[in-house]
């Protein structure tokens, strides 16, 4: 059946087609912040990043050399050289030379441009110049060349050695990604160790009011944070705690906890009930039997909250802003240095992008490198409730 | 590198602090308090079992009920009072809400939370179903769920960034480097616009960072979901003669019914919450105010804390009925 088959395949293509265009839409705008971060400022405002790829057309203003060089040959003054080494910068193609800023691309490489006073300039492809007049040349300053010149691509490491190694750049990230290393790290462990006690109790005892607490906790998911702000910024100035590290430790741990004890509790009722059971029977304690059977045995769904609370944790703002960041400015993290440059550095695109991408470097490594518990974890999560 | 010491010093004192309540409560409970021995063994081992539950659980219950369950409480109160010089505050009934609804700004805020609520939660789990059934028919499939969840590791606040690249905006005459402007002049537009400075369509550009986000949430578990139909189902349907449209739309859709409803909630509630995005993009100007960004302008840049609680109270009212749909699933499910 000839037929069949020939549409088998074009619904195979559509398929395959579709899934491509719905992907590149998809990583188009991060490989653009990506692509733009090893451009140069004059790249990024010359041409769009999806053009970094490809020899870009670009108009320079160049200079002669002064007229302080000129020889006397035959007769006439002349001034000899390259355009490009006059202005230190690299060869390109000239495609066309102007010497009036109202005709820029008024001659073809290779010809001669006739200026006032009778001078004359040719400008070859590769930027030789002559320039010669019948009198000698006066001023200070070289004569100026219009060219559009064809640039190769080329990228740059300068970005991120200025946004990271730079000791006097004071917007640079290095610190701000301590900070945020500083915050992660306790934030991530010790809601994890307190949760899967908890959710232990609640999978695998038997107590009265049970039910009611996995439902409570259920309920807790969804309380925004929003809600804790004030009433938690008052309790830790009253305690002393006041805005620093204890305190967004705190908080990141107890707004994290609903889910690490829901996701825990979800993967604990589902380990078999006789391993447990078994144990208890061979008279092991419960704390025998949480720290020697289920802890190694959820190291799945231990995993994968890991994973999100390190997630969230680094990428949160609203928390750190109230909890952490003070007058001072020295405990800034990622997010809020990042809010800044796009206040101050709205335009400069280099630098913004670089750092960007700096922060959400660490993320993206943890994400591709243990997706499969990033998955496993919200299908837990979620799947269940329906 | 003091800070990160202090990291190291407190997680070694948290993780210690947590072990040793935890050995040392056990230990108190099961030899001193109620030892398993003795004329009492049997009454004991059953009063130790019946303390045991509650010493796993109490330094989680205590963390909840400080950080969660007080403040919800606390704010209430607080949204109900205003700040009077010195430290304490004042009973003022509903003064604080009224004042809110009279307010322009916080009108906006509601309408723009209404807008979000409905676009991006049916755009993403739209997007989402779609990137699962053509995902999960090809080769590559799972490189290509990769890179669309990928976006879901990015912060609200890079996320802004890569959009602000896209949506930049240069005057006529300059190489515009914001693709969105360039793909406008490509495709023969007159002239670029300024996108995030046009009221009521830069709501929907702003909203176009999260559905980019979220989608890869949807995806992966509503690609879960159609692998979970039972291969019967779907042979029957293709037997019967179903085309590939009718066989999804009228057979797999409605038979994840139940996850979509999930998918679409939980992107409902981190659509309510929605602040970062706003704050970094337009910062709630032109027309774009939401209700966590207003509440944050009041809380922390006007210091109106009475009607910032109230602003918070209105989105756990929001939240409220997903809470109580949430607890009762949970609840069936138990059972």
């Amino acid at each position: 059946m000839p037929e069949i088959a020939g549409r088998r395949s074009a619904l195979g293509w559509a398929l395959n087609l579709s899934a491509l265009a719905l992907v590149l839409l998809w990583t188009f705008p991060t490989a653009g912040l990506l692509v733009s971060s090893f451009r140069t400022a004059d790249q990024i405002a010359g041409s769009g990043w999806w053009r970094a790829m490809v020899p870009a057309d670009r108009n320079l203003i160049l200079r002669a050399a002064p007229p302080a060089a000129q020889r006397e040959h035959e007769g006439l003054f002349v001034l000899e050289g390259n355009l490009f080494d006059e202005a230190d910068a690299p060869r390109a193609a000239i495609s066309a030379f102007g010497v009036s800023s109202r005709a820029i691309d008024a001659h073809r490489p290779g010809t001669t441009a006739e200026l006032r006073n009778g001078e004359r300039i040719e400008v070859a492809a590769n930027g030789d110049y002559r320039h010669s007049s019948a009198q000698a040349m006066q001023g200070r300053r070289g004569q100026r060349v219009f060219v559009t010149a064809t640039i190769a691509p080329s990228f740059t490491l300068d970005n991120y050695r200025h946004v990271l190694l730079d000791p006097h750049n004071v917007e640079g990230m290095s610190r701000a990604f301590f900070n945020t290393l500083t915050v992660t790290i306790p934030a991530t462990i010790i809601p994890i160790l307190v949760a899967a006690f908890a959710a232990y109790a609640l999978a695998w005892m038997a107590f009265p009011g049970r039910a009611l607490l996995v439902a409570a906790i259920v309920g807790l998911l969804v309380v925004p944070l929003q809600l804790a702000l004030i009433p938690l910024l008052k309790l830790h100035n009253d305690l002393g705690i006041g805005k620093g590290y204890v305190g967004v430790w705190l908080a990141h741990t107890g707004f994290g906890l609903p889910l690490a004890i829901y996701l825990l509790r979800n993967y604990m009722v589902g380990l078999p009930r006789e391993i447990i059971e078994n144990a208890r029977v061979d008279g092991a304690s419960e704390l025998q039997i949480f720290v020697r059977i289920v802890l190694p045995l959820s190291f799945p769904a231990l995993a994968s909250f890991a994973i999100f609370q390190f997630l969230w944790t680094w990428n949160d703002l609203l928390v750190a802003l109230v909890f952490l960041i003070d007058s001072s400015g020295e405990t800034t993290v990622m997010t809020k240095n990042l809010l800044e440059l796009l206040g101050t550095r709205g335009g400069n695109w280099e630098i913004l992008a670089t750092s960007a991408f700096v922060s959400i470097a660490l993320p993206l490594l943890v994400f591709f490198s243990l997706q499969r518990y990033l998955v496993r974890g919200l299908l837990a999560g979620s799947v269940k409730g329906g | 590198m003091n800070a990160a010491l202090q990291g190291l010093i407190t997680i070694l004192l948290g993780v210690g602090g947590c072990v040793a309540y935890y050995t040392l409560s056990n230990l108190l409970v099961d030899t001193l308090l109620f030892p398993a021995r003795g004329p009492h063994q049997a009454r004991n081992i059953r009063r130790a079992n019946l303390v045991r539950p509650w010493l796993f659980l109490a330094p989680a219950l205590f963390v909840l009920a400080v950080y969660l369950a007080y403040p919800v409480i606390e704010t209430l109160r607080l949204s109900l009072s205003e700040r009077v010089a010195g430290d304490g505050s004042r009973f003022v009934g509903f003064a604080n809400y009224v004042q809110m609804l009279s307010e322009s700004k916080f009108r906006e805020a509601m309408r723009n939370n209404l807008l979000w609520l409905v676009v991006v939660p049916a755009a993403a789990t739209a997007f989402g179903l779609l990137a699962a059934r053509l995902t999960d028919r090809i080769r590559w499939g799972s490189l290509a769920k990769s890179l669309i969840f990928m976006p879901m590791a990015i912060s609200f606040v890079g996320a802004a960034v890569i959009f602000k690249l896209i949506y930049d905006f240069r005057p006529p005459g300059q190489a515009q480097i914001g693709a969105l402007n360039a793909l406008v002049l490509f495709l023969g537009g007159s002239e670029p616009r300024a996108w995030l400075t046009m009221p009521l369509w830069n709501n929907f550009f702003l909203m176009a960072v999260l559905v980019w986000i979220q989608t890869g949430f949807a995806m992966v578990i509503l690609s879960a979901a159609l692998r979970g139909i039972p291969e019967e189902t779907i042979e029957a349907a293709i037997i019967d003669g179903a085309g590939p449209f009718q066989l999804f739309f009228r057979i797999q859709v409605p038979q994840i019914r139940g996850t979509i409803a999930v998918v679409w909630t939980t992107i409902t509630v981190v659509v309510l919450k929605i602040f970062d995005i706003v704050f970094a993009m337009t910062n709630g100007q032109w027309g774009t105010q939401v209700l966590a960004n207003y509440m944050y302008d009041k809380l922390f840049r006007a210091g109106d804390w009475g009607v910032g609680s109230a602003s918070a109270v209105v989105l756990m009212l929001l939240v409220t009925p997903i809470l109580v749909w949430n607890v009762a699933n949970a609840r069936r499910e138990m059972r």
